[in-house]
């Protein structure tokens, strides 16, 4: 048996609310090994951002990671580690880019000494080196003039550029597993295909493992080999890339890949999913998306459906799995 | 939508610059500046879409700030309902302001962490007396579920939403006062595809319905060609390329326009596409280069001494298709200041 770089076992996440518990993560299990890229999709709001705040400990305030749920990273327990093991391992072998750079970089440092302050806390770097490395980084992710801008507060940058900050800070010590939050949504298309081009770089050079959570399904495309796909807290899909793409498995996932324009479609409207996705204090009793499914039936309603084996890769939580003749054209 | 089309534009905007003085310190003068947005002039029609999009840094924020006020402009000048704006007091402005909203780019730092959502969308209700008690209620509701939100999220915080669902909260509070222009400053960036159809319907919708005009600024090209009537490309802080979507995309003509048309990565596992690399690095806008802003970086096989000595101006190569480039066969040239409709 292998053994994977990052094991998720019934990772739960849940939020007090007045209206009772908010189960956002609900179940997630998934593992990932060295060098491997897996791409995190799924609707806005389904929990994305939480799991992978997870794998860092990092749930905000309110948040509750449930007994039961096991992270193994590196052969560790991420979630019984001491405070100053996990310090130790954040930014250093695991990293993040969060969503939002302006919440999570420090307004009155630096961003110059915000990238070489990752130098010094994680290794015996001298002050000069590790700026010396920080407006390096700040180079390789395409920041111009990087001397100078290092030098600047963030309010001074470009939302894109603030973005570009945040990768070089997750990638200067060369982690095993960088988990990037949306890391070029805020990048024009030229930047963001020099900052995949760097992250398949350090993939290919240093052995790193990536969980790429993105919106751009052609991002995926191009920088993953496995997808995983949310919906409601819970893996709805896993897939290699290709055939997820070419055959999704669930109904969800094809009312994603049907709304994805493209450069050359014309202005016709876009195509939608009907409905909203259900509370999370009340996931409803079967199938978390049949409200907004095109084939649902009596079973969808009363028995949740579980992650099955569609091919020797491919697992869908949907009930189409065992009938697929329910499928409607 | 056109120099020709002869109706007065909702807004029209001149020779818009805004400048940063860089920080002064011992080894850098303290004259030097920062040219965020440097000479931008362009004019947008009720009902239309004008997409604004170009490399990160380039200034397309800071121009749709400095249109709205929200940061006061170096130079130049915007005209919005025959008003000039540059011109106006506080309180003119501030009523103004109604016709003229904005979605912010970081959905997070522009909502007061102390507000609920609802409170955050009635605020404009209220201050500009549209609606108030029950009606206010009701309007908040109904904007929630428009951007695919539940009504019962006006009670929560900022901080209990993913980035998507704050990013749709800013939608609702910019559509809630029922203005005529709004700065959509990358407006579905975190929203996942299919939420993002969904507002893209949305916007669509209510400017056929209401005639509203967007300036519509996002790195998501697909996204543009879907919203835009209109394209600008900027390049450090100057309009590079103007034209009608279609045209933009079919027959793009400035050198760094197909530079970054052609790294639009395709939804299809295995067919990356045929990118045109951008060699050396983006320039500093503190210190742009002579000439073309983008001769360092172009790639175009008629590049010569002129593109590093003289500045392009953006000129009309084919009606409504404005190019700033020396080497596509220029018709008619105009005097920066004024600029393409
Ligand atoms: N502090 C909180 N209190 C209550 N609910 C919360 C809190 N933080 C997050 N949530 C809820 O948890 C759910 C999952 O949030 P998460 O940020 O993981 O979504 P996401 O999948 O990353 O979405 P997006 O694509 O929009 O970033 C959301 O529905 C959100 O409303
Ligand atoms: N308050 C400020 N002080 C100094 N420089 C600033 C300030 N705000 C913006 N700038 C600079 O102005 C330039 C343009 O910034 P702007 O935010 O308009 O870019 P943008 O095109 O919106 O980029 P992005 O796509 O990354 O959001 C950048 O070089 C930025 O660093
Ligand atoms: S289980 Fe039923 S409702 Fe759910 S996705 Fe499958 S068919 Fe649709
Ligand atoms: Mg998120
Ligand atoms: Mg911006």
């Amino acid at each position: 048996m292998t053994r994977h770089l990052l094991t998720v076992h019934d990772l739960r996440v849940a939020f007090a609310t007045e209206a009772g518990p908010a189960r956002a993560v609900d179940g997630v299990s998934f593992t990932m090994n060295a060098g491997e890229t897996v791409g995190l999709v799924g609707e806005s709001g389904c929990g994305k951002s939480l799991t992978a705040l997870s794998l860092l400990r990092l749930v905000p305030d309110g948040g509750r990671i449930a007994p039961g749920s096991r992270i193994t990273f590196e052969e560790q327990d991420v979630l019984a580690m001491p405070e100053r093991t996990l310090r130790a391992l954040r930014g250093h072998r695991l990293s993040m880019i969060f969503q939002e750079p302006m919440t999570a970089l420090n307004p009155v440092l630096t961003v110059g000494d915000q990238v070489a302050e990752v130098v010094r806390v994680h290794t015996t770097a001298s002050a000069g080196e590790a700026w010396t490395r920080a407006v390096d980084m700040l180079a390789q992710v395409g920041i111009p003039d990087p001397a100078a801008r290092a030098r600047q507060y963030p309010h001074e940058l470009s939302g894109g550029m603030r973005q570009r900050v945040m990768i070089a800070m997750a990638l200067i010590l060369e982690p095993a597993l960088v988990i990037a939050d949306e890391p070029t949504t805020a990048l024009d298309v030229t930047i963001q295909a020099q900052i995949l081009e760097l992250l398949r770089d350090l993939r290919d050079r240093t052995g790193m493992a990536l969980l790429l959570i993105t919106h751009d399904l052609g991002v995926v495309a191009e920088m993953a080999s496995r997808v995983l796909v949310m919906y409601a807290g819970e893996v709805v899909e896993e897939a290699p890339v290709a055939l997820l793409f070419d055959a999704p498995g669930h109904p969800y996932t094809e009312g994603l890949l049907a709304a994805v324009p493209t450069l050359d479609s014309t202005r016709e409207r876009l195509h939608t999913i009907p409905g909203t996705v259900p509370a999370a204090t009340a996931w409803p009793a079967g199938c978390r998306f049949r409200d907004r499914c095109a084939h649902a039936w009596e079973r969808c309603t009363t028995e949740p459906p579980a992650l099955a084996q569609l091919g020797p890769a491919h697992r869908v939580r949907c009930h189409l799995v065992q009938e697929p003749e329910r499928r409607r054209a | 939508m056109s120099v020709s089309s002869g109706a007065t534009p909702l807004l029209e905007v001149r020779d818009l610059a805004k400048h940063y003085p860089v920080q002064g310190s011992w080894w850098r003068s303290p004259s030097q500046f920062i040219r965020a947005v440097d000479g931008v002039s362009f004019t947008l029609h009720a009902g239309e879409t004008l997409a604004l999009v170009g490399e990160s840094g380039c200034g397309k924020t800071t121009t749709g700030r400095a249109i709205l006020r929200l940061i006061e402009p170096t130079r130049g000048s915007v005209r919005f309902d025959g008003q000039d704006l540059l011109a106006l007091d506080r309180e003119p402005l501030r009523r103004l302001r109604r016709h003229m909203q904005i979605v912010f780019q970081d959905p997070f730092g522009s909502l007061n962490p102390r507000l609920t959502i609802g409170a955050a969308i009635r605020e404009g209700l209220l201050v500009h007396e549209l609606a108030q008690g029950a009606e206010a209620d009701r309007r908040v509701a109904q904007l929630l579920e428009e951007v695919g939100l539940r009504a019962e999220h006006a009670s929560r915080y900022p901080h209990e939403f993913s980035g998507g669902q704050r990013q749709r909260v800013g939608i609702a509070r910019a559509l809630a006062v029922a203005p005529k222009f709004i700065v959509c400053d990358e407006p579905v960036s975190a929203l996942d595809v299919s939420v993002q159809a969904q507002v893209v319907n949305l916007l669509r919708d209510l400017q056929r319905d209401r005639g509203l005009a967007y300036l519509f600024i996002a790195h998501d090209l697909a996204v543009v060609s879907h919203m835009a009537d209109r394209v600008a490309v900027m390049y450090l802080g100057r309009i590079v390329e103007l034209a009608p979507r279609a045209a933009l995309f079919a027959e793009p003509r400035m050198p760094y326009t197909q530079a970054l048309l052609s790294a639009v990565p395709v939804p299809k596992p295995g067919r990356a596409p045929r990118r045109i690399v951008l060699a050396g690095d983006p320039p500093s806008p503190a210190n742009p280069p002579s000439g073309c802003v983008f001769h360092p970086r172009c790639q175009h096989p008629a590049k010569d001494a002129r593109c590093t000595r003289d500045v392009p101006v953006l000129a009309e190569k084919s009606p409504g298709h404005w190019v700033a480039c020396h080497h596509v066969d220029v018709t008619t040239p105009l005097p920066p200041p004024l600029a393409p409709a």
